[in-house]
């Protein structure tokens, strides 16, 4: 009775704080097309969310990428089909790993800072002084945010895509021996436009879903210090299982969409 | 003019204020104190409209601020200027910055005009520009963060009314008596109407010409310094005990036993 009485709670918590998320959210996209624009923290935001991030995307890029291809390389020797290396890593880097691994990476790190800064803000009647001062905080510093991800992250996917797939050309030239030029024209062949669609598709919900979610915990945080944690792990697990479960969702509905562009 | 209608106010089910009445004329000063917790920074919060009172009224200039649209809240904000506890400095921000955050927010005036306003406010609260413009909140001294808060709240707006929330706690004696002559300065030379929030006995009676004691939610005291030294109420005398069996000779004839005027 006891454990259904938790899970009462649990679902009635979780239906309240998605609702305020929901609310949250419409405010966020209301502000982005009010008139006050603040290009100076946007510029400043893109510079800490996209070069920021860099060195990260390219470490994950070029470590995932010489992973699956090591590992796609043996199984495909023993078929005899190792030319086919470079279709199964342009379909499976553009299409699935290259967003996945860049949104979770961007939630490590970016969704963590937007929170714990928002949290650590409000926690010291920063964003109450915004208000007193006459400023919207939601446009000041949520929007900003959102823009930049929008813009940050599909640029961030692409490098990714891009590293991963030299990641596996070197596991394919040095390890499974496949040449060059048949590894690139494999790839290119994959480079369709229906791939690249989904393949930035998914950044662009990715930052959508980082930065609501990010923004909402920050703004929502309460408790002080141990407060502004809690929220920062919250936010970090959600916009991680989020990322997740949406992926599949996406390559769910949208490969139905555009199966002939494949 | 300030006043406040049989204020209710709760977080949730937590009830914070309860049939809180007072009012606060143009240029006069009245200390709010009491216990910590018993709701004296909510009441900022109600007059600058960062709260909504579930029931009665907040009037500030004969409207009330809680039943107002945000555009017209943000109006009524340019007539007050508010000092939060530990100053809420952006501490992202210079001093230079935080002094003239709402100048560089609203007015496009150029920095060059800006940079000299601001120069000219921190002289005026005590401070030298050369030494600390450059510098970062963290980088002052608990006195000094308080007096570029009050220097930002000046700047802003050229306030009519201005709230301090406890803004001597943690002080030491010395930054404490620089802080209190400033506001008794501007309350003397600016002739603004000054609400000070505090649980600090001693300053409270430098400061005001009128004494608020809220106790666990309720208005306990409502008078002047007299009617507050002969005050027989319970819940007046056991928050003035304390102060009043630390004091010894000649502060305790001062204080109490003699009883002068602040």
């Amino acid at each position: 009775m006891a454990i259904l009485s938790a899970f009462d709670n649990w679902l009635k918590h979780a239906a309240y704080e998605s609702q305020r998320l929901f609310f949250f959210s419409a405010r966020m996209v209301g502000a982005l097309f009010s008139r006050r624009f603040y290009l100076r923290e946007t510029m400043e935001q893109m510079y800490l969310i996209g070069v920021g991030s860099m060195v990260l995307i390219v470490l994950t890029g070029i470590f995932a990428g010489q992973g699956f291809a090591l590992a796609f390389s043996m199984e495909l020797m023993d078929f005899g089909a190792k030319n086919y290396l470079g279709r199964i890593m342009a379909i499976s880097i553009i299409r699935e790993l290259g967003p996945v691994l860049t949104g979770v990476m961007f939630a490590a790190r970016v969704a963590a800072g937007i929170t714990a800064e928002i949290g650590a803000m409000k926690s010291s009647n920063q964003l109450d002084a915004m208000v007193a001062f006459g400023i919207d905080p939601l446009k000041k510093l949520a929007v900003p945010r959102l823009i930049a991800l929008i813009i940050m992250l599909p640029a961030m996917t692409v490098i990714c895509d891009v590293i991963a797939l030299f990641g596996g050309w070197v596991i394919a030239t040095l390890v499974a021996h496949v040449t060059s030029t048949m590894y690139w024209s494999a790839v290119r062949e994959r480079l369709v436009f229906g791939n690249i669609f989904v393949g930035l598709l998914k950044p662009v919900l990715f930052s959508f879903v980082i930065a609501f979610i990010s923004c909402y915990k920050g703004f929502s945080s309460a408790g002080g210090t141990k407060g502004v944690g809690r929220a920062t792990t919250n936010s970090v697990v959600l916009c991680s299982i989020t990322i997740l479960i949406g992926n599949f969702f996406i390559t769910r509905v949208v490969f139905n969409w555009i199966k002939g562009y494949l | 003019m300030i006043e406040l209608k049989n204020v209710d106010f709760s977080y949730g089910d937590h009830s914070v204020l309860r049939n809180i009445s007072f009012t606060v004329d143009d240029s006069e000063a009245v200390v709010v104190m009491g216990p910590s917790g018993s709701g004296k920074s909510t009441i900022l919060r109600l007059i600058l409209g960062l709260e909504t009172s579930q029931r009665g009224e907040v009037n500030v200039d004969h409207r009330d601020i809680c039943r107002m649209n945000e555009k017209s809240k943000r109006r009524i904000r340019r007539k007050i200027g508010m000092v939060f506890q530990d100053g809420a400095l952006f501490d992202s921000l210079s001093v230079g910055e935080n002094v003239g955050y709402y100048l560089i927010e609203h007015t496009a005036l150029p920095w060059k005009e800006i940079g000299l306003r601001v120069r000219s406010m921190l002289g005026f609260v005590g401070l030298d520009a050369d030494e600390v413009i450059d510098k970062l909140p963290d980088q002052l001294s608990g006195g000094m963060r308080r007096r570029v808060a009050i220097g930002r709240a000046l700047l802003s707006t050229d306030p009519e009314i201005m709230l301090y929330d406890e803004p001597t706690t943690g002080l030491d004696p010395y930054a404490t008596r620089n802080v209190v002559n400033l506001i008794n300065k501007l309350h003397r030379e600016r002739t603004v109407s000054t609400i000070v929030v505090t649980h600090q006995i001693a300053d409270a009676f430098a400061m005001a010409d009128r004494y608020v004691v809220v106790y666990r939610g309720e208005l306990a005291f409502d008078g002047s310094y007299e009617q507050l030294r002969d005050c027989r109420d319970t819940r007046v005398q056991e928050f003035l005990a304390p102060f009043r069996d630390s004091m010894t000779g000649v502060f305790k004839r001062k204080f109490f036993d003699g009883g002068i005027s602040p």
